[in-house]
C-alpha cells in the first residue's frame, strides 16, 4: 500500500550466549501507515525496545545481532544499508524518543546545540540557520521562550520540559517515523497527558507516524490507532485499537486487558497473568505463551501458531483464539 | 550560589587556610634543632657575634611577636630578609619562580597531552593489545617514585642518547625548554599514570551511557559522538583529579629540582631548610600554599565551566 511508511518483515534479533544463538525478537512483522500511531505493548522483556532499536540498527548490547528480516522505509531496506547510509536514517528519517530524558540528553551541552547538531549533521545548513530551525522546533514542541531556552542546559528544565526537549531533538530533521519508547513512564500523570497530546498534535500537523511503546493499555486507548501485542519476542496479535482492547482474540491479549486496573476503582487488587514471562535461554517450543495459557494443548506445545488474519486488518497468532463478542453472539 | 559571587567569595573562604599554613610552617621550621646564625657564622663564631646577629634579625623576640612581625611585613609586600643570601626573600623568590612555573605548567600540559590520547585509545579499543599495554604501564607507573623515573630518563635520554641536557636551566628561551623536557616528562609520566586510568574508566562509562546512545540515535558518526559528547563529560572528573594532583606536583618540584639541579623555588626551599634560613622557608612555603589554594580555586571554576550542573 502506498500509504505504508515502514514495512517490517520477519525481523529477527538473536542474542549470542554460551549456547546456540536464541531469538529474542522472533520473526516480527508489521506495517506502519502514514500519520498513524501504532502501539507496541507487552510485558517487560517481551522485546519491544530491542525491536525498536533494531529499526535504527543500534542494538543495546554487543551480544545482540540482527539475524534476518527486512524493514523497508522510503523504498530502502534499513537492515541492508551500509553504516554510512544507516546514519542518515538515524535522526533523519527515524527520530528516537527515549523513556528517560534526564539520562538521554547530554548534560554538558545546551538543549539548542543538541538539536542544531543533529540538523547540521543531516543537512548542510549554516550555523545561524541551524539555530533558527532549532528554535522553531522548540517552539513547536511547546517550550515557552524558545530563543532563551535554546541556551539552557537539560538540568535547567523540568521533567516534562525535558521530555519536550527530547521530542524536539527527535524532530530536528523532520523524520517520517518517530519511535517513542515509554516516553511518559517517568512522568507524572498531568505531564504525561500533556506529552501524549503533544505527540497527537505532531501527528496531526506534521503527518509523522509514531511507534509508541508502552506497558500502559490506558495510554494505548488514548493515543493509538492500531496496536501490536508482543510476547516472548513475537507479535501475537495486531489490529485496530478497538479490535485489541476488550476484543482481543489472543489469550495473552485477553489476559493483559483483564489485568489493567479498571478506571475509577483505584483500591482494587491488580490481577496479573499467572506464571512468569519466558526468559532468554528458556524459550518454550511451539507457542511461547503455552506454559501460561489456560487453553494450551498438545499442538500449542509443538507448533508455532502463524500470525493469521482474523477479520480485516486484524491478525492473531494462536491455535485456539478467544471468541470475540460477535462470534459469542452468533 | 551565583557564579560571580563564587568567584569573589571563594578566595575569602580560603584565607583561613593560608593563615593556618603560615602558622604551621612558622612554628615547624623554628622547632627543628639548629640555628641560622650558627650556620651563617660557622663553628668558630663568638657568642657576642651570634647575639648581635640574632638581635638584628629579631630572633630573640618571643615566637608570637616574631609571627606578628612576619604578618605585618607580608602586608607591606615583604617577607623579611634571607639570613644567608642577605636579600629580601620576595626578590629571591621572584628570581627563582620562572623555572618552577615552567616545570609545573609544562608537566600539566605534557600530562594531558599523554593522558588524553592514551585513554582514548584504551577506551575506544577496549580489550585490544594497546588497551592492555596502556593499563599495564599505567599501573606500573603508579608504583614508581618520581625521582627514580627522573634518573632513569636522564640515563636513557641524556647519558646514552645525548638528546637532552643532564641538568640545569638554560639561558635562551629554546635552551630553557630543552633543559625542561626531561623534568617535565618525569612529572608528566607520573601524573599520566593516575590520570589515564581515571579517564579511561570515565570514557568507558560514558561510551555506554544513555546520552551517547541518544547521540548515535541522532545519526552522529562514532567519532563525533566521542569528541563532542563522550570526552567532554568524561573530562569533568579527570579535571578534579588533576587539580588534587597539582598539589602533589608542587611539592614534587622539591624533589625534581634537586634531581635535575634546576634553580627553582623547590631548590630554594631545600637549601633554606638545610641552612635554617627561616625567612626563606616561610616565604617559599607560603608561596606553595598560595599556589595550591589558587590551583584548587581555578579547578573549581573549570569544573563549573565544564559541567553546568555543578552547584557551588
Ligand atoms: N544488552 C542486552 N544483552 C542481552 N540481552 C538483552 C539485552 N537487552 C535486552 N536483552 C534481552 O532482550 C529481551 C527483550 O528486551 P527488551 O528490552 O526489548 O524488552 P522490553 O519489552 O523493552 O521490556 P521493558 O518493558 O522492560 O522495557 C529481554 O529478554 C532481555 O533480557
Ligand atoms: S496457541 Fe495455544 S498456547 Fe498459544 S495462546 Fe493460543 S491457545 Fe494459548
Ligand atoms: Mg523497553
Amino acid at each position: 500500500m502506498s500509504d505504508t511508511v515502514l514495512s517490517v518483515r520477519d525481523l529477527t534479533v538473536v542474542v549470542h550466549g554460551d549456547g546456540p544463538p536464541e531469538a529474542i525478537v522472533d520473526g516480527v512483522s508489521f506495517d506502519l501507515k502514514r500519520g498513524e500511531i501504532l502501539g507496541l505493548v507487552g510485558e517487560s522483556g517481551s522485546g519491544k525496545s530491542v525491536t525498536s532499536r533494531a529499526l535504527i540498527r543500534l542494538l543495546p548490547g554487543a551480544r545482540l545481532g540482527i539475524a534476518g528480516g527486512s524493514a523497508v522505509l522510503g523504498g530502502r531496506d534499513i537492515l541492508a544499508l551500509d553504516e554510512n547510509s544507516v546514519r542518515a536514517v538515524r535522526g533523519g528519517e527515524i527520530g528516537m524518543i527515549f523513556q528517560n530524558p534526564s539520562s538521554h540528553l547530554d548534560p554538558v551541552m545546551t538543549i539548542g546545540r543538541q538539536i542544531a547538531e543533529s540538523i547540521r549533521f543531516h543537512r548542510s545548513v549554516s550555523r545561524g540557520e541551524a539555530r533558527r530551525q532549532a528554535i522553531d522546533i522548540l517552539r513547536q514542541v511547546g517550550i515557552p521562550d524558545p530563543e532563551r531556552r535554546y541556551d539552557a542546559y537539560p538540568h535547567e528544565f523540568s521533567g516534562g520540559m525535558r521530555q519536550r526537549a527530547m521530542i524536539a531533538v527527535a524532530l530536528a530533521c523532520d523524520p517520517d517515523v518517530l519511535i517513542a519508547d515509554e516516553p511518559t513512564t517517568a512522568l507524572d500523570v498531568t505531564v504525561q497527558a500533556q506529552i501524549l497530546k503533544l505527540l497527537m498534535d505532531l501527528r496531526d500537523t506534521r503527518g509523522v507516524s509514531i511507534i509508541f511503546i508502552t506497558h500502559d493499555l490506558g495510554v494505548v486507548s488514548q493515543i493509538c490507532d492500531r496496536v501490536a501485542v508482543m510476547y516472548g519476542g513475537r507479535i501475537v496479535e495486531v489490529g485496530d485499537k478497538r479490535d485489541i482492547i476488550g476484543n482481543g482474540r489472543h489469550p495473552y491479549t485477553a489476559g493483559l486487558v483483564a489485568c489493567q486496573p479498571a478506571e475509577g476503582h483505584p483500591g482494587e487488587r491488580v490481577r496479573t497473568i499467572a506464571g512468569q514471562p519466558p526468559r532468554v535461554g528458556q524459550m518454550p517450543p511451539g507457542c511461547r505463551f503455552h506454559p501460561r495459557c489456560p487453553k494450551a494443548d498438545a499442538v500449542c506445545m509443538q507448533t508455532r501458531p502463524p500470525l493469521e488474519a482474523s477479520g480485516t486488518a486484524h491478525l492473531v497468532a494462536c491455535h485456539h483464539p478467544v471468541l470475540n463478542a460477535q462470534e459469542v453472539a452468533s | 550560589m551565583n557564579r560571580y559571587r563564587f568567584v569573589l567569595y571563594r578566595p575569602l573562604q580560603l584565607l583561613p587556610v593560608l593563615v593556618g599554613i603560615s602558622i604551621i610552617t612558622f612554628v615547624l621550621i623554628r622547632s627543628i634543632p639548629g640555628d641560622p646564625v650558627r650556620v651563617l657564622l660557622g663553628p668558630r663564631s663568638t657568642p657576642s657575634a651570634i647575639e648581635r646577629i640574632r638581635e638584628q634579625f629579631g630572633l630573640n623576640e618571643p615566637l608570637w611577636v616574631q609571627y606578628l612581625y612576619f604578618v605585618k611585613n607580608l602586608f607591606h609586600g615583604e617577607m623579611g630578609r634571607s639570613i644567608l643570601y642577605k636579600v629580601d626573600v620576595l626578590k629571591l623568590i621572584v628570581s627563582r619562580i620562572e623555572p618552577t612555573l615552567v616545570l609545573v605548567g609544562g608537566s600539566v600540559l605534557l600530562a594531558l597531552a599523554i593522558t588524553i590520547p592514551l585513554a582514548t585509545i584504551a577506551a575506544r579499543r577496549r580489550g585490544s593489545l594497546a588497551d592492555h599495554v596502556i593499563r599495564l604501564v599505567s599501573t606500573a607507573g603508579l608504583g614508581l617514585p618520581a625521582f627514580w623515573l627522573g634518573i632513569m630518563l636522564i640515563i636513557v635520554f641524556s647519558v646514552q642518547l645525548d638528546l637532552f641536557p643532564v641538568s640545569g636551566y638554560g639561558r635562551t628561551f629554546l635552551d630553557k625548554l630543552h633543559h625542561m623536557v626531561l623534568p617535565c616528562l618525569t612529572a608528566a609520566l607520573a601524573l599520566s599514570a593516575v590520570l589515564t586510568r581515571n579517564l579511561r574508566a570515565s570514557l568507558l562509562a560514558e561510551l555506554n551511557s544513555d546520552q551517547a546512545t541518544a547521540a548515535r540515535a541522532r545519526g552522529l558518526p562514532e567519532n563525533q559522538v566521542f569528541w563532542r559528547h563522550v570526552m567532554p563529560n568524561s573530562l569533568v572528573p579527570t579535571i578534579n583529579l588533576l587539580a588534587i594532583n597539582i598539589g602533589w606536583l608542587i611539592s614534587g618540584t622539591v624533589v625534581l629540582e634537586s634531581v635535575f639541579a634546576i634553580p627553582g623555588m623547590g631548590q630554594l626551599l631545600v637549601r633554606g631548610i638545610f641552612t635554617r634560613d627561616y625567612m626563606v622557608v616561610q616565604g617559599v612555603a607560603m608561596c606553595f600554599a598560595l599556589a595550591t589554594v589558587m590551583v584548587n580555586f581555578l579547578a573549581d571554576i573549570l569544573t563549573v565551566t565544564a559541567d553546568p550542573r555543578v552547584k557551588l
